[in-house]
């Protein structure tokens, strides 16, 4: 008899303690006991698809994921649409994601044009617009918009804390500013003479290029000649290796500042010459897989095995396959902390409550830290100066 | 028009009126970017197919449309529906005016010119003296109208009714101005330009004229997308816009006023079809549809639907020769 009630009461218990355990479930649109519709629009077409592979990386790293058995439990069905980096071709993917897909929120929109197209659509409808790949500062907006929270050290953040290092290290200096004549040139421009404040009058020569210019050779030769010993350099890749080597073969040896936009040893620094490059000031928040004082790093082979594996056509020189997989981690632990309770609101609430959140794939002593009031994932950077080999880090992380 | 035509229009127009109340609202608003692109091909149309001159830069005036409505709605509080005929009347003296001295070039050095305007605007509207009111890269976000007198529709099928509503009334005029003196005068410079001089037509105003016509046609578009996109910004009207209205008139039929209709719903689906079939290079299958359209259906889609008529009024009269 014993024998027989022992199974009854066990089944009498779990009978019992089922609704409850339903009852902690609760889904949104997207979410179910089996699966997680994550959608995503990345520019597979167009001027911006050199960044199409971060899609690719990350639907790579959530078939990972779900090799070892998903998340929760639940699978990631990861809905990845091009949108060829046009704001209206935006709208359309989003709309298809949200009303006809139904995914549970979007995440890594690339590119500040596409994003501000949906900004609106998406606070209205209240999905989730997660860790937007973009770094302008208007994305930790929360009152205003509480659905949409960006990722990256945003570029005003980055600005300011040149503009510190300067200050402290040379009061007298006289600083020559290369930009590109966009939103990203600009912001990171805006930070920069604010961490300037009373003094941005240290800025000597300001002079901006086109991204469809061919080259920043004339620019250069233009910022030499106003005299200034300091140079902050805010361009991408391309035009950031051309200004190292042009600088360099003038002869003009200012003390560089180079954004984190192009602090990639693989992508700019070999092809300007390692040599060239000797004394770069950059920042960075994520390792360098190029670098080579990460080589043995476990967060680097980690994502070399990944890489090998999942995504083995993949680029192991371009940055932006080492970003996806950061982010998506970060994505995968938003998940893990809402648990059962997927709903759009609980995904929102636990993106705003990641704590000193460490991913291996940022630099020591860097942190993720969120709250209601803070939808800015990374606001602390590190100062590196290039030695010819590779990046060495120097002084504290600064930011908040 | 005969009595078969009229019926065939009343029975496409109430199932274009039926349709957002069958489909969801994301296929609704997909719907009325085709209407809003079958306007712009019309316009174009009107510029090629009828007058023979090649325009590679009509995206231009679309995002001269658009950015005149989203400045008139954000700046100024202009209701959406004002802007619309602003926004036709400034790219009608735009297009006039650029018409004016690049008329003189003949064919392939007007394609150039055009060309010219088309690829240097999304800079233009980056220009910093413009930013106040363009919003630089940034662009302009604009709200979505609400559906006026309590009408029993969401915003998504309103915006349909209305965008179909500015469409029937700009192939209406099309079709009346085609069929007429002036109509015939742009055909007949676009066969044989010296022929119709000879007869007495001004052939340099009637064509700055129609390039004037054509480009207000393409800037209601715009003004339309840009009130159901409900976001302008350069990125949104580079070169490639351009090249795919003249995909868009080709796939649909030359100087034809339902191929309008035909290529906007090619280039608003196709592409999308596309990206579903192949992440890794949606362009080429893309490519792949292109030229099996123009090689299965040399003269458009209007074409082949005008031919296969054709052949089934002749058949029609075939079997009834016998009989009679």
């Amino acid at each position: 008899m014993k024998h027989i009630l022992v199974p009854i009461a066990a089944l009498l218990a779990a009978a019992l303690a089922s609704p409850a355990a339903l009852a902690q479930k609760k889904y949104d649109p997207g979410a179910t006991d089996k699966e997680i519709k994550i959608g995503n629009i990345n520019p597979y077409s167009g001027p911006a698809s050199a960044y199409g592979t971060i899609g690719k990386a990350i639907g790579a790293y959530f078939k990972k994921v779900n090799d070892e058995g998903g998340i929760n439990g639940r699978k990631i069905n990861y809905i990845s649409v091009d949108d060829g980096y046009s704001p209206p071709k935006t709208v359309e993917m989003a709309r298809k994601l949200v009303e006809q897909d139904e995914v549970l929120l979007l995440f890594q929109p690339l590119g500040t044009p596409p994003n501000s197209a949906i900004h609106k659509y998406m606070n209205a409808k209240k999905v989730p617009q997660l860790f937007v790949a973009t770094g302008a500062t208007k994305w930790n907006d929360p009152k205003g918009h509480p659905w949409t929270m960006g990722w990256q050290p945003n570029y005003q953040t980055e600005g300011t804390i040149y503009a510190k290092h300067i200050l402290k290290n040379k009061p007298n200096a006289k600083i020559a500013v290369l930009y590109q004549n966009d939103d990203y040139g600009k912001d990171y421009l805006k930070g920069f003479k604010d961490g300037l404040g009373a003094k941005a009058s240290m800025i000597v020569k300001e002079v901006s290029y086109e991204v469809a210019d061919p080259t920043v050779d004339s620019q250069i030769v233009q910022l030499q000649a106003s005299g200034a010993d300091t140079f902050f350099n805010i361009t991408i890749p391309k035009f950031a290796a051309q200004a190292i080597r042009k600088s360099y073969d003038i002869g003009w040896k200012p003390v560089h500042y180079l954004n984190n936009v192009s602090a990639s040893v693989g992508a700019v620094l070999t092809p300007a010459g390692l040599d060239k490059s000797v004394g770069l000031i950059s920042t960075q928040y994520l390792k360098d897989p190029t670098d080579a004082a990460w080589a043995s790093d476990p967060a680097v082979l980690e994502w070399t095995a990944f890489m090998a594996k999942y995504y083995p056509e993949g680029d192991k020189i371009d940055a932006a396959n080492f970003y996806a997989w950061a982010v998506a981690k970060t994505m995968e632990q938003v998940l893990k902390q809402a648990g059962n309770n997927l709903t759009r609101e609980n995904v929102m609430k636990q993106a705003a409550s990641l704590k000193d959140f460490v991913l291996a794939a940022s630099l020591p002593g860097i942190k993720i830290n969120t709250s209601p009031t803070d939808f800015a994932p990374f606001e602390s950077v590190q100062l590196i100066k290039f030695d010819g080999k590779q990046w060495v880090r120097f002084g504290e992380v600064m930011g908040k | 028009m005969n009595r078969r035509a009229l019926i065939v229009i009343a029975v496409l127009l109430a199932a274009a009126c039926v349709l957002p109340f069958l489909v969801s609202n994301y296929r609704t608003f997909q719907f009325t970017l085709v209407l809003v692109y079958a306007i712009a091909l019309l316009g174009l149309n009107i510029l090629t197919g009828y007058n023979g001159q090649i325009s590679l830069g009509h995206g231009a005036f679309y995002a001269i449309g658009a950015y005149t409505a989203a400045i008139l709605m954000d700046k100024f509080g202009v209701p959406y529906w004002a802007t619309v005929p602003v926004a036709g009347a400034v790219c009608l003296l735009v297009g006039f005016l650029f018409g004016l001295p690049a008329l003189r070039l003949e064919g392939l050095y007007l394609a150039l010119a055009t060309f010219a305007l088309g690829v240097s605007m999304p800079q233009l509207l980056k220009y910093h003296h413009l930013e106040k009111w363009t919003g630089g890269v940034q662009g302009i976000v604009i709200a979505k109208p609400d559906p006026p007198f309590g009408l029993p529709l969401n915003p998504d099928q309103w915006l349909y009714y209305f965008t179909l509503a500015v469409m029937l009334v700009m192939f209406f005029l099309a079709w009346n101005l085609l069929r007429g003196r002036i109509g015939r005068a742009m055909m007949a410079i676009r066969d044989q330009h010296i022929a119709a001089e000879a007869m007495g037509v001004n052939t340099a105003m009637v064509k700055s004229l129609t390039f004037g016509v054509s480009a207000l046609y393409t800037g209601v578009a715009g003004a339309l997308g840009a009130i159901a996109v409900q976001f302008v910004a350069p990125d949104s009207f580079n070169i490639f816009l351009s090249i795919v209205f003249l995909v868009g008139i080709v796939i649909g039929g030359l100087a034809s006023i339902p191929g309008a209709i035909f290529g906007a719903i090619f280039i608003q689906f196709v592409p999308n079809i596309a990206d579903e079939l192949s992440k890794a290079a949606p362009w080429a299958i893309f490519g792949v549809f292109l030229i099996g359209f123009v090689y299965l259906l040399p003269y458009g889609v209007a074409g082949a639907i005008r031919m296969l008529l054709a052949r089934l009024a002749r058949k029609g009269q075939n079997n009834r020769s016998p009989a009679g």
